[in-house]
């Protein structure tokens, strides 16, 4: 079973959390930025955070066989913040980088001024872009959320097949799904949705434009998911291509939207030995 | 005092130019060609708006310099010798090496560190030492290897020197990814005693001694050749000028 989670913050895990999602199959990830926990008072506390998504995280991630993107905006939590919204003006120069993929996490979380207008202008952005987006529908009051979240979409230059909607469960999976925005499910142990509320949304709506993915952060949560979501589908009657279209392909073709997904896993050590064109003009 | 700029036909530019183009296809030999004009014009007069637009071409190489095969799977070392190259046609300075590489991602840090002894670093040409050295500190095996280069080797003081050297047996970085390694061991006392400690910690606890341990510590007991040691770098005076590394700090012994 190979496994693509398409939303994982790794900053916040272990190499035995690495080491463990390499054994289930996970080669490659995304980690899309977030809130941290704690909260930031600048803007260089995010600088800092982005430079470790476009360069020590895909270090540790390669070092255990999988491949690393990940995605760049201001969080809609802290997008409420006047401290943080500066970062906003900063977002272009990290958004052309190789190794990013999507404009996220944005969304709404409570639904203020602030989260409109931080929403609206990161929209605008992945479209000048070229980047999908992935979008956090909240936890709180989370159908009304996702009705102003398709409200916003609407009005945006971006194509609702460049967008997948996350976080999604029962109560939101229809409008989304008519929205014609992808579908993104995050498999929580308490929480959000778990692997077999998961396979009878599956059953009902298919394995197209699904993504499954675990979320998992600094809160509790298990990088290991996907793969129970994909065990689950398949003692469900669901075939090795279904589970392979949801945990692979669906989250390749989203991503890969972009242009700029590589899955192939450089060894780090290869480079030790220096770059052979490099040295070729020596 | 200004470097001078290098000479626009330098041959190792030259060839590293021919190099890359023999590995990539027309769509990618075409967008090289595209920034390297882009970096060539703006290096002779600069936009007004910074930052200059070769610098988005600079981090997009990634994308663009692919293998030529379908399906075009990512080209990691086309891409570093593109970003090498499109640093080098800019003839980027010492506040345009520092902005890129604190903006950059691991790539993009390793190509500044690549480049820097082929650019004409303003005033006193250590404008890349900040860069070497915030690379030195990192965990990074990448960018600890990129960062020992020639640059380090020409710049670095010897106590920063000796520390990059044993961070590459730390980190398992080879050895012959450090430049000079031959000239500036020699006769390195201090070195022998740093290695010999090492070797001596690692065995104590039952662990092997790095492959390449023993091999600089037999570098560091030739004697030192006066004409060798690099200029400007008095430091380097507290090598040692016997070239008796004390002891026995070979490793099967300690
Ligand atoms: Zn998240």
């Amino acid at each position: 079973m190979r496994i693509f989670d398409p939303h994982i913050h790794m900053t916040s895990r272990t190499t035995d959390d690495y080491e463990a999602m390499y054994a289930a199959g996970v080669r490659a990830l995304v980690e899309p930025a977030f809130w941290l926990g704690q909260p930031r008072t600048s803007p260089a506390s995010f600088f800092d955070y982005f430079d470790s998504l476009l360069g020590w995280e895909p270090f540790r991630a390669a070092q255990h066989g999988i491949a690393h993107h990940c995605t760049i905006a201001l969080n809609p939590k802290e997008a409420n913040d006047p401290r943080c919204t500066p970062v906003l003006d900063e977002l272009p120069r990290y958004l052309v980088k190789d190794s990013v993929v999507a404009v996220g996490e944005i969304g709404y979380d409570s639904m203020t001024p602030a989260e409109d207008t931080a929403l609206a202008a990161q929209l605008q952005l992945a479209a000048d872009h070229g980047l999908p987006a992935l979008v956090h529908t909240p936890h709180r009051d989370k159908a009304a959320g996702l009705k102003r979240t398709l409200d916003v979409l609407r009005e945006s230059d971006l194509p609702p097949d460049r967008v997948v909607l996350d976080h999604l469960n029962e109560t939101t999976v229809g409008d989304a799904t008519d929205s014609g925005c992808w579908l993104g499910f995050s498999i929580y142990p308490d929480t959000k949705m778990d692997p077999e509320r998961m396979v009878r949304i599956l059953r009902v709506h298919g394995t197209e434009r699904v993504l499954v993915n675990s979320a998992a952060d600094w809160g509790r949560s298990d990088p290991l998911k996907t793969r129970h979501v994909g065990e689950a589908m398949l003692a469900a009657g669901f075939s090795d291509d279904d589970v392979d279209q949801v945990l692979w392909r669906n989250p390749v073709a989203f991503y890969g939207q972009s242009g700029r997904l590589s899955l192939d896993i450089t060894d780090p050590g290869v480079l030790h030995e220096g770059n052979s064109i490099l040295r070729g003009g020596e | 005092m200004l470097t001078p700029d290098p000479p626009p036909d330098d041959p190792w530019i030259t060839r590293l130019d021919k190099a890359l183009r023999d590995r990539l296809g027309d769509t990618a030999r075409t967008w090289l060609d595209e920034a390297l004009t882009e970096a060539l014009n703006e290096a002779t007069s600069p936009a007004p708006a910074a930052p200059p637009r070769w610098e988005a071409r600079f981090a997009s190489a990634g994308r663009h310099c692919v293998r030529r095969e379908p399906p075009h799977h990512a080209d990691p070392e086309a891409a570093e010798a593109a970003r090498v190259l499109i640093l080098c046609a800019a003839r980027a300075d010492g506040a345009t090496v520092t902005r890129l590489y604190e903006h950059g991602t691991a790539a993009e840090r390793r190509a500044v560190l690549l480049a820097l002894s082929r650019l004409p670093l303003s005033t006193d040409g250590h404008a890349g030492l900040p860069l070497i050295e915030d690379a030195l500190r990192t965990n990074d095996t990448r960018l600890v290897a990129a960062a020992v280069g020639p640059y380090a080797a020409r710049h670095l003081d010897a106590h920063a020197w000796r520390h990059a050297v044993l961070k590459c047996l730390f980190t398992g970085v080879s050895v012959d990814a450090v430049a000079g390694l031959a000239e500036r061991s020699r006769g390195d006392a201090e070195l022998a005693r740093m290695l010999g400690d090492y070797a001596r910690e690692r065995t104590s606890a039952g662990r092997p001694v790095p492959d390449d341990l023993p091999r600089v510590l037999t570098l560091t007991q030739l004697s030192p050749l006066s004409a060798d040691a690099p200029a400007g770098l008095p430091n380097d005076a507290s090598a040692g000028p016997s070239g008796h590394a004390s002891a026995d700090p070979s490793p099967e012994e300690a």
